[in-house]
């Protein structure tokens, strides 16, 4: 069964495009970014609409590939090649976009569309542990702070920003109270739909009208479990995403997963819940406390990694988690690298085993991937 | 009496088995152009010798990349679960097993009853499997089934391409150097074994480890890999149909 609130989310990429054109009509600025390290309040309590550019789909590859090496992470090709072809109304409309240094692939790439928006690049330290940190955080939210003052000729303010903390927190708290209606077993809602909502979110030029979509589809779903019905089988083993995002478009290994029978409870990527789950602190100076929230996003381009480690022990115990699967993007290094590190993890301390699927947004893998999850499911 | 029947439709041959509580018969096909077709015909293969028809049979299996055919199977299971159950009835002792097949290879650990634990699949390139052989033997002029022979008492050759496309290339360059071709051979299956047993290591085998698929008749090829893995290999009664017979375990215990 699927909640009818759903059509809302089905086409809520597809109308973001119209309404990026409208808004730059009305004369509202848009910006763009590509990651969860980004600090979106900033863009939002800069008067402007922040819009994900991160791409997920095939299509623009084999412009990329024009100028990038073949052998490149898919994301980082597709969103250059999405970039650059002007099929992109996200970012064709984007007054200017906030990147950051994460991993290789991305930083180089970032270098390279610089000629075609101005953009500022955050630098994000790659080691977790740095001493200076916060500072060094706090330095980079300013730094950001005094671009769009510039660029977009406004100013942010400390009373702006903390009541866009404060809504977005809100909209944080949401979004999780959505993800924990899959604690039920069956799960009452279908990771691919979880991932339209999650995904959404950055595509999206009415939150009101968002949020108040996300709570129709919370009461709608506690209405269905309460008659019994749910996204999945009673039988059905309940699995976790993690690993590199996984955009719309480019679920075909959820697909998989969940035409064998399998339940997707959650995704613990970027994707997913990695942004949402910790808050932004309302006591603090503002942009100490988004200083201090972005600099915990527990990705694999930071070393070490532990807050990653942390996060799925919690996830797989309060989920109830039977098996973990790990999408490794083609090229992905850290991730890819990391993979093996995550399966002893879970294996040695949950006794919870990992399929890993490497793979990227071409369809022609499906059947390999289909035999892999079907063992994994059968092995479970 | 409760029969049951696994059907193992792979790339290039289709297995069947008839349980019963044991292995009653196999056999096996070519799989041809049309695997649901290779389905019906091993099944009747199977099944006439026997005085059996299909209304005879509580449950059919399907295993192996055929086993999508709508409609043609009671239940299927992966090649994978497959695979572990018809190793662990033939040799229970076996803690795993490694299958080199004609497009992928397998390396499977499991544990009681035959239960996967973990598993590594190489296919994304000819790497590692028959089809690397296959096309080696061909450079050289050769039939898959005469390497073991060539290869037996040769000092193996050193082959670093892993691809079979750059190891042609590799493979020529050493006939002109002069280099034996048993010493290429030789080579080349250690290139194999050195290959499979990089994916073993991800898995942690203690003791004795099942060697299945066509490939399992190379004697040399055996032990280079026993010698790499550091375990015992032992090729259980025919090898083929190990998935085949597993499916059809599988079926009888439902
Ligand atoms: S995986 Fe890391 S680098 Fe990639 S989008 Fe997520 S946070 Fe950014
Ligand atoms: S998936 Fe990996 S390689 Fe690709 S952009 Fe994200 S961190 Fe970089």
């Amino acid at each position: 069964m699927r909640a009818q609130t759903m059509a809302y989310f089905d086409q809520l990429i597809p109308s973001g495009m119209v309404m990026a054109k409208e808004a730059k009509e009305q004369g509202r600025n848009v910006v763009g970014y590509y990651c969860v390290f980004s600090p979106i309040e900033l863009i939002e309590a800069a008067g402007a609409v922040p819009v994900g550019l991160c791409a997920t789909k095939q299509e623009p590859i084999a412009e990329a590939e024009k100028v990038l090496p073949r052998n490149l992470c898919p994301l980082v090709k597709s969103s250059y090649g999405f970039a650059v072809s002007g099929k992109c109304p996200f970012f064709h409309f984007a007054d200017i976009v906030l990147a950051e240094t994460t991993c290789d692939g991305k930083k180089k790439m970032y270098e390279l569309l610089a000629e075609h928006k101005p953009m500022i690049v955050l630098d994000i330290p790659n080691s977790s542990n740095l001493e200076d940190r916060q500072a060094h955080w706090v330095k980079q939210i300013y730094r950001a702070k005094d671009y769009f003052e510039k660029n977009l000729d406004v100013k942010i303010s400390n009373e702006k920003l903390a009541e866009v903390i404060r809504t977005y927190n809100e909209e944080r708290k949401l979004l999780m109270e959505l993800v924990s209606l899959n604690k039920l077993h069956p799960t009452p809602i279908s990771g691919t739909d979880l991932l339209k909502v999650l995904w959404g979110r950055s595509f999206q030029f009415k939150r009101d009208e968002y949020t108040a979509k996300v709570k129709e589809l919370i009461a709608e779903l506690k209405e269905m479990t309460a008659k019994g019905e749910g996204a999945s089988q009673p039988s059905s083993k309940r699995i976790l995403i993690t690993g590199c995002p996984t955009g719309t478009g480019q679920e075909k290994v959820m697909q998989v997963i969940e035409e064998a029978g399998g339940a997707i409870v959650l995704q613990e990527s970027c994707s997913g819940i990695k942004g949402l789950v910790d808050l932004v602190s309302e006591e603090m100076d503002p942009f100490e406390a988004l200083a201090e929230k972005y600099s915990k996003i527990p990705c694999s381009c930071s070393s070490p990694n532990t807050g990653r480690f942390k996060l799925l022990s919690r996830l797989v115990q309060e989920y109830n988690v039977d098996g973990v699967v790990d999408i490794t993007l083609q090229a992905c290094h850290t991730y890819n690298i990391e993979s093996y590190s995550i399966k002893e993890h879970l294996k040695k301390n949950h006794n919870i085993p990992l399929l890993q699927i490497e793979t990227d947004y071409s369809d022609a893998d499906r059947q390999q991937i289909k035999l892999r999850v079907d063992a994994f499911l059968e092995m479970l | 009496m409760k029969w049951t029947v696994g059907i193992d439709i792979g790339s290039v041959s289709t297995k069947a088995v008839l349980f019963n509580g044991e292995q009653v018969d196999s056999k096996i096909i070519p799989t041809g152009w049309s695997p649901s077709q290779a389905g019906q015909e091993v099944l009747e293969r199977l099944l006439k010798p026997q005085g059996l028809t299909r209304d005879d049979i509580s449950l059919l299996v399907g295993t192996g990349y055929g086993r999508i055919q709508q409609g043609m199977f009671d239940k299927t299971f992966s090649e994978i679960t497959c695979h572990a159950r018809g190793v662990h009835y033939l040799l229970p002792e076996a803690c795993g097993l490694i299958d080199i097949g004609g497009q992928d290879s397998k390396v499977i650990g499991f544990g009681e009853k035959g239960k996967v634990e973990d598993f590594v699949l190489n296919d994304k390139c000819a790497a590692g499997t028959g089809r690397f052989l296959q096309v080696t033997a061909q450079t050289l002029g050769l039939e898959v089934s005469q390497l073991s022979a060539l290869a037996e008492d040769a000092d193996p050759a050193d082959i670093n391409s892993m691809c079979a496309v750059f190891a042609e290339s590799e493979i020529i360059g050493l006939l002109a150097q002069g280099i034996t071709v048993e010493s290429i051979v030789a080579g080349l299956l250690k290139s194999i074994a050195k290959r499979i047993s990089v994916m073993a290591g991800k898995i942690h085998f203690q003791d004795t480890v099942a060697f299945c698929g066509g490939v399992a008749q190379n004697q040399v090829l055996k032990d280079l890999l026993s010698q790499e893995i550091g375990c015992r290999l032992a090729v259980p009664p025919c090898p083929q149909a190990v998935g085949a017979l597993g499916a059809a375990i599988l079926g009888y215990e439902l």
